[in-house]
């Protein structure tokens, strides 16, 4: 499900040019062409089709000029492919250019202050294993529902719970709140009264008719990220 | 915002809010957001914490987030 591969993102970079160029040009060039929406065809070395498809840019900042090294900023859609887009620049420049270093620095509102190295994560698990202090560890784990915080959400009743963590579509009848604006086809976070995560699902309906009717499919369950048993099964009688 | 079905009562008898979960629970279903270091891929690392966390199931989403 494309719940976090369909984020924005936001890298810092290293591009190295081929040939120095003055840093008023390089800006200008950028403000003209690289901001906003633009076109690129994915690199042979990609999973998706190489066919020329839009993504925008919403900010590419220069942070600093050495010679032809250039340590630059961006902020775009999900499947952008920043080598290509400095490879690009360097054929806009008329000098050519290439994307020496990498580093993404935000996924979503995900953020590189909220990381942890694997020695830091490995240290918090015994700390608690050992000494059972649980302080560090809960700085690190985050709840599941933070990580669909921004996809839509659709609160359930208690009865409605057990079968949909069995993967079973999701009924008008069984649903007490709806965020607005749902479309249908779209990402869907199916919650309990108690803000707990029960599953992702495909909406086929939009908000309105998840209100108003009483029939239907609502929501086709596609990942269920609860355990089954925590909720009790409900009879129909 | 909000587009209001039915009102229900919260039954404490099962489930609870996801900010009272034990740190077992939490394990069970947590998101952790690594920095990965170069060299391994991001399949090792996420096998490296499924074993020390010793839970049955762990996956990824990409650097920077793993579930």
């Amino acid at each position: 499900m494309p719940v976090l591969t369909g984020l924005n993102k936001e890298y810092v970079g290293v591009m190295h040019l081929h040939k120095e160029v003055p840093e008023d040009i390089l800006r200008n060039i950028i403000v003209e062409k690289f901001i906003g929406k633009i076109r690129q065809r994915p690199p042979v070395k990609s999973a998706v089709a190489r066919v020329e498809r839009e993504r925008e840019i919403y900010f590419f900042d220069i942070l600093e000029v050495d010679g032809k090294d250039v340590l630059f900023k961006v902020g775009c859609e999900a499947g952008t492919y920043i080598r290509k887009l400095i490879h690009d620049l360097g054929q806009a420049l008329k000098v050519g250019a290439h994307m020496s270093e990498l580093r993404r620095t935000k996924v979503g509102n995900f953020t590189e202050n909220q990381t942890h190295s694997l020695v830091e994560i490995r240290d918090a698990y015994e700390f608690w294993k050992e000494d059972k202090d649980e302080t560090d560890l809960r700085k690190i784990l985050f709840p599941v529902e933070y990580a669909t915080m921004h996809v839509k959400r659709v609160f359930v009743k208690d009865s409605a719970v057990d079968a949909v963590c069995n993967g079973s579509p999701l009924y008008p009848k069984g649903i007490t709140r709806i965020q607005k604006e749902i479309i249908r086809g779209e990402t869907v976070a199916i919650m309990t009264l108690k803000e707990e995560l029960i599953a992702l699902g495909i909406s086929k309906m939009t908000s309105e008719e998840m209100l108003k009717r009483k029939t239907g499919t609502a929501v086709r369950v596609d990942r269920v990220l609860m355990s089954r048993g925590i909720y009790p099964k409900w009879d129909k009688a | 915002m909000w587009l209001i079905k039915s009102e229900e009562e919260i039954n404490p008898e099962y489930g609870k809010s996801p900010n009272d979960r034990t740190l077992e629970e939490l394990i069970n279903s947590a998101v952790i957001i690594t920095d990965k270091h170069a060299g391994p891929t991001s399949h090792t690392i996420t096998a490296w914490l499924r074993d020390i966390f010793n839970v049955k199931l762990a996956g990824h989403s990409g650097t920077l987030v793993t579930i």
